[in-house]
């Protein structure tokens, strides 16, 4: 379907899906009629035309520096997110059930951490397993008893979702420790306002515009006393951080000041940020440093991004982080597995966004299984992330599956298995012309008294052809996500 | 709102080595156009001397020519005074800064930086010099004309400014220097053609020849020029306007923010101030330009120490600068 040449036909008119979900198209038996008038815009398209729009955007993206760095083996590479310019379009009746999923996920784990680090109540009841809790890497002792406010831990929430062939969303990780991915969110939204104003023209599309003052609002309330304007400050690891970018997008949108570790000293348990007129107190951290960065006394003694002492300023209440120390338990993939158990535990509550199918490798059984069907299975290690060491049993060669068994069985707790979920596909700008690309969605919650929801999230595009994999360090790219206003264009979405 | 001590150094190196960059494209730009002009070899030569790069240029080159001389200061990413570093130290500054300074102020400096760093070798020889060193010449003033139509005034304009005036009073006393010193077998033969044509392109490499032929529209004497070049009060390049605007930099910053350190700073500032003040040029040429000039360097940098110490939090051992001066 080479569309290179100006026949002037509707661009998408022999686009093909597939067995897969569409984004834009939804199932053959049922269309989505939210998107037909988008549909017809972009169909209406010169398709050389569509190309130059996006090699604007491409550009610009570079020039404004929205960009991340790679390492290779000698250098640090700025490279852009590569920005796809076909949306990613939801219907507000789909958007309405995957907010209130995700408040109630949120409130979940929240509440799970909670009790963990409290009375243990879903340990002793049985419901997730002791040992995957207290023997978590990222189980935090120092939060023993520790009282937070509004018993908040996970103040900013990243919930991965996937889109089955039924067009059924489904959770597929839980980023409850530092997610990453927002300033692209908005960004993404500037860059398709500039390029691309015709197609959103008359579209009531859902603002994301307001995510750092939400935050800022959050940050502020969680501040120690609630105190009348708190000094709210950013602690990023630095310039080298692969996520630079979204630390100086979320600070510049805050109004707060972008610090480092060595910006930060602590005085009689009270946090301090070195100006220009010497100290001045800090209140609330929102901290892109991961627990054992963020205090060589407490954890890594060899970090040196990290404030010593800031964990006793926190532990007296004298300065609010977000998010709290010891939420890497709750987005573990092991523990992930328990979400809808304690769901149902905690709001006795049926899941509202169903788990993709889970199993333990940890659990005999579903080592079996495992081992049974590596064919069929998406086997992970539940420490990584970034979708580093994960085999994909359908496209994996015969050494590939041997290895992957021969570490199941030398490790079965670190491994998880998944069936190969058939991630729906959104129409995506490709050289050959516009094609079937897979597509999954992360939106971003912030929690402080209660949960909000940015409409829409971060919809990631695996630009290969035929691959599964979105992460952005493994040539995935990005889509403006659009959250279509009540009652616009609404049609019978699935 | 505060201004971290870290971000308040930044800025003032970002604008040191943005002014840095334009000192450079302009004085490689004069000499360009003199290469050509003039027979031999030695104007490639002057341009090591002037920035007094003799022991590290001869280490990595055996002959100044135009393109050993040309790569060296355009190109040369292992060379810390070359084009291509001083504009990387100054966007890694800016990179530093993102939060802080305005979206075009970053944008232009990144893509201003991609360019350079684009340049091939094929790009900058001889035939295309003036024209890529005019052109640098022109982001370094776009970048002034955006940091001045964007850049939020707060300390942190203050911090910016005080990096540009200290870093253009150092280039200006630099300039001076070796060019005189260069040149001081030929003061006995007042007027030599060599001579004024030095001095002709020291003017012009800073913008200053039709402003100094509008004050001594007859002859040019070395000392006419140097006392120009320092105690013009007219000549936005002069020593002494530099710190005046530094002077007066210093103290609406203390006072506007209640800054409570920076005392020795300003001492060191009026200590400058007066001693620019009080003697003339003829008085300063029969007891040392030279080392008039070291003097007025060494002021400046105990300047920025002071700074450093008052306001980017180092501490007074740990002075050595961060960054190269």
């Amino acid at each position: 379907m080479n569309r290179t040449d100006a026949s002037g036909a509707d661009l998408l008119s022999s686009y093909e899906w597939g067995i897969y979900y569409d984004e834009l198209f939804g199932r053959p038996d049922a269309p989505a009629a939210h998107t037909e008038a988008i549909r017809r815009r972009i169909g209406a398209l010169d398709f050389a035309e569509l190309r130059r729009r996006a090699a604007d955007a491409e550009r610009e993206l570079y020039n404004l520096g929205i960009t991340f760095l790679v390492y290779s083996e000698k250098e640090a590479i700025d490279r852009i997110l590569p920005f796809d310019i076909l949306p990613r379009v939801l219907s507000a009746a789909e958007w309405t059930k995957l907010e209130a999923g995700i408040v109630q996920r949120v409130t979940a784990l929240n509440l799970f951490l909670h009790d963990i680090y409290h009375d243990a109540k879903i340990l002793r009841d049985g419901v997730v397993p002791e040992d995957l809790v207290r023997g978590n890497p990222n189980y935090r002792p120092q939060m023993q008893g520790l009282d937070v406010p509004f018993d908040t831990y996970i103040h900013i929430m990243g919930v991965d979702l996937v889109r089955d062939r039924a067009g059924t969303f489904r959770v597929l990780e839980d980023n409850g420790r530092v997610p990453s991915g927002v300033s692209y969110v908005v960004e993404n939204r500037h860059m398709m306002q500039r390029v691309f104003p015709d197609l959103m023209q008359d579209i009531g599309i859902r603002r994301v515009d307001d995510y750092g003052h939400r935050l800022l609002e959050a940050m502020s309330e969680i501040a120690p006393g609630g105190g009348s304007d708190p000094q709210v400050v950013l602690l990023s690891p630095g310039a080298h951080n692969s996520a630079y970018f979204e630390h100086i997008f979320l600070a510049r949108e805050m109004g707060v000041p972008l610090v480092e570790g060595r910006d930060l000293v602590v005085e009689n348990d009270r946090v301090y940020m070195k100006t220009t007129d010497g100290l001045a107190p800090v209140h609330s951290i929102y901290r892109r440093l991961d627990d054992n960065f963020i205090d060589p006394l407490a954890f890594n003694p060899d970090s040196l991004l990290g404030v010593p002492g800031i964990m006793d300023a926190y532990r007296k209440g004298n300065v609010a982080l977000a998010n709290a120390i010891g939420t890497g338990v709750a987005d573990d993939k092991a523990v992930y597995c328990y979400v809808p158990r304690m769901i149902k535990y905690y709001l006795g509550e049926e899941a509202i966004i169903p788990n993709v199918d889970t199993r333990i490798c940890r659990e005999p059984d579903a080592l079996r299984y495992t081992l049974d069907h590596l064919e069929e299975l998406v086997v992970k290690p539940v420490g990584e992330a970034g979708g580093y060491g994960i085999t994909i049993g359908p496209r994996a060669t015969r050494a590939q599956l041997d290895d992957c068994r021969a570490k199941l069985l030398a490790d079965p707790a670190n491994y998880i298995s998944q069936p190969v979920v058939d991630l729906s596909v959104c129409p995506t700008l490709t050289e050959d012309g516009i094609e079937p690309r897979h597509v999954d969605l992360r939106p971003f919650a912030i929690t402080a008294n209660k949960t909000w929801v940015l409409p829409g999230g971060l919809s990631r595009v695996a630009l290969k052809k035929g691959t599964l994999i979105v992460n952005s360090s493994q040539g995935g790219g990005s889509k403006d996500t659009w959250v279509l206003e009540d009652g616009q264009n609404e049609g019978s979405a699935p | 709102m505060n201004l971290l001590a870290r971000y308040a150094e930044s800025i003032f190196w970002m604008a040191r080595y943005m002014e840095r960059a334009e000192n450079l494209a302009r004085i490689l730009d004069v000499h360009e156009t003199f290469a050509r002009d003039m027979r031999g070899a030695t104007n490639w030569r002057s341009i090591v001397q002037l920035n007094a790069d003799e022991a590290d240029f001869f280490a990595r080159h055996d002959r100044a020519t135009a393109e050993t001389v040309v790569h060296y200061y355009v190109l040369d990413q292992s060379h810390l005074n070359s084009l291509v570093s001083i504009v990387r130290m100054a966007r890694e500054n800016a990179r530093t800064l993102r939060p802080w300074i305005s979206t075009e102020m970053w944008t232009q400096i990144n893509v201003f930086y991609n360019r350079i760093l684009a340049l091939r070798p094929e790009d900058v020889t001889v035939q295309h010099l003036s024209r890529v060193c005019a052109s640098i010449k022109e982001a370094c003033q776009t970048h002034a004309g955006i940091t001045e139509g964007t850049f939020y005034r707060d300390q942190g304009w203050y911090f910016y400014q005080l990096g540009k005036y200290i870093e253009r009073a150092d280039q200006t006393t630099r300039l001076l220097d070796i060019k005189y010193h260069t040149l001081l077998p030929a003061t006995a033969d007042d007027g030599s053609t060599l001579d004024l044509f030095q001095w002709f392109t020291v003017l012009r490499s800073t913008a200053g020849y039709h402003a100094f032929r509008r004050v001594y529209p007859r002859g040019m004497t070395p000392a006419t020029v140097a006392g120009f070049m320092l105690f013009n009060e007219g000549f936005p390049r002069s020593v002494v306007m530099c710190v005046r605007q530094i002077d007066g930099l210093l103290t609406r910053l203390k006072s506007r923010y209640n800054l409570r350190r920076g005392s020795e700073a300003m001492e060191k500032v009026d200590e400058l101030l007066g001693a620019l003040l009080s003697r003339p040029i003829d008085a300063v040429i029969r007891d040392g330009l030279h080392e008039y000039l070291d003097w007025v360097q060494q002021q400046l940098s105990g300047i920025t120490k002071e700074m450093g110490h008052a306001f980017f939090g180092q501490e007074p051992a740990a002075a050595a600068a961060v960054q190269t001066q």
